[in-house]
């Protein structure tokens, strides 16, 4: 591998590993397409792209516990729930495969979805307005106030169907609404064949009201059990290939470390702005993707991967901006309190 | 020396995975003690520039 290789490697991990640790989420969606395009088999591009996932996800798991900000009962049962959902989102896909519809019909469900999520998160981000209305990052096992409480989640919470389970962060549900959300979202992850951490962590605020730390740390730790089983299976079959996972891994460990650190840093408000852009970063270029698959325009493959890198570094440079903005601002106000 | 490529591909593909998971903790450790010893500092120099 060349020196200039590597270093892409281990800048592009870097990139992943801020948008990882900050989101729990933005692994596998960047980093397989970019391998794709780079003229790696898929078979390769998916089995170390999961590989990658898992090593970043087990990196960023264990600074999110050093926070505090790790739901274990409910990593556990989501873990149980989006595994049933996950098969029977499979079988849906082999029947429309029979049927002959299964490609058009899942990139149009990927689009909306994406897409639909990253309007509706930025929607609800710019509504909250100034952020007054966030979570405390430093305190993820302090009562969270009802006002922070996503209006759907206090309806799901309503249904007290016992057993119910208490939450970090005070927040108390019945076990099968947890159950059921976790299959909905293991579905849809399964029918699209994708990590499905964009569609998990804004499932477990907005629907469960998990507070957006606990929503991503528990996240991370689900995702290394998918990403590690995931691997394994590719590893198998000759799908891990060791000199693309290590140097992007050594890249994104720093940048995990840096976007976990920046959540208990940057306002939650502007948290849910960025993660909504990017997901809608990330439908554009599924999109265009798809015009050109259906047109046959290969060059738009090519756009599709420039649109979602330019996605990725725009974001994770403003999560590093807004960390570096926050903390001189910090540094001005105490600087002001003392005089 | 293990040779592994004479291995079954269930434990070729276990160690594959080990060696994914020794690089993350390794990089855990590593990073966060050049975080401790540097991490402070580093955020002091943001916070003055």
């Amino acid at each position: 591998m060349s020196l200039a290789l590597l270093a892409l490697f281990v800048g592009f991990g870097l990139l992943i590993g801020v948008l990882f640790g900050f989101f729990g989420m933005g692994g596998s969606f960047l980093v397989t397409p970019a391998l794709l395009v780079m003229g790696y088999p898929s078979r390769v591009a998916v089995g170390s792209g999961l590989a990658f996932v898992f090593g970043t996800s087990v990196i960023a798991t264990l600074k999110h516990r050093d926070l505090g900000q790790v739901d274990y009962k409910l990593g556990v049962l989501m873990i149980a729930g989006t595994t049933a959902g996950i098969e029977v989102g499979k079988e849906i896909v082999l029947h429309l495969e029979e049927l002959g519809m299964a490609g058009s019909i899942i990139s149009v469900t990927y689009v909306f979805l994406l897409g639909g999520i990253g309007v509706f998160v930025t929607y609800e981000a710019l509504k909250g307005g100034d952020g007054d209305g966030g979570v405390d990052h430093d305190a993820a096992d302090a009562e969270v106030d009802a006002d922070d409480i996503p209006d759907i989640a206090k309806t799901i919470q309503s249904y007290r169907v016992p057993p119910m389970m208490t939450l970090r962060g005070g927040v108390s549900v019945s076990l099968w609404m947890i159950l059921g959300v976790a299959f909905a979202t293991g579905l849809l992850s399964g029918f699209l064949g994708v990590g499905g951490g964009f569609i998990r962590m804004p499932a477990l605020f907005y629907l469960i009201g998990v507070p957006v730390p606990i929503a991503v740390g528990t996240d991370l730790f689900e995702i290394v059990f998918s990403g590690g089983i995931g691997s394994f299976l590719y590893a198998m079959d000759g799908g891990v290939d060791l000199s693309i996972v290590l140097p992007l891994l050594a890249g994104s460990a720093l940048g995990a470390r840096v976007g976990s650190a920046a959540t208990s840093i940057v306002d939650e408000g502007e948290i849910k702005v960025y993660f909504g852009l990017m997901l809608l970063g990330g439908a554009i270029a599924v999109a265009v993707r798809e015009v050109g698959n259906v047109y046959g325009i290969p060059v738009f493959d090519t756009v599709s991967l420039v649109l979602i890198l330019g996605s990725a570094l725009l974001v994770s440079g403003a999560v590093v901006y807004s960390s570096v903005t926050a903390l001189r601002a910090e540094s001005a106000t105490g600087s002001a309190t003392l005089d | 020396m293990i040779d592994v490529a004479s291995l079954p591909p269930t434990a070729q593909a276990g160690a594959l995975i080990g060696v994914v998971l020794l690089e993350a903790m390794v990089l855990y450790v590593g990073y966060g003690a050049a975080e401790q010893a540097i991490g402070q500092t580093l955020i002091e120099r943001i916070k003055n520039t």
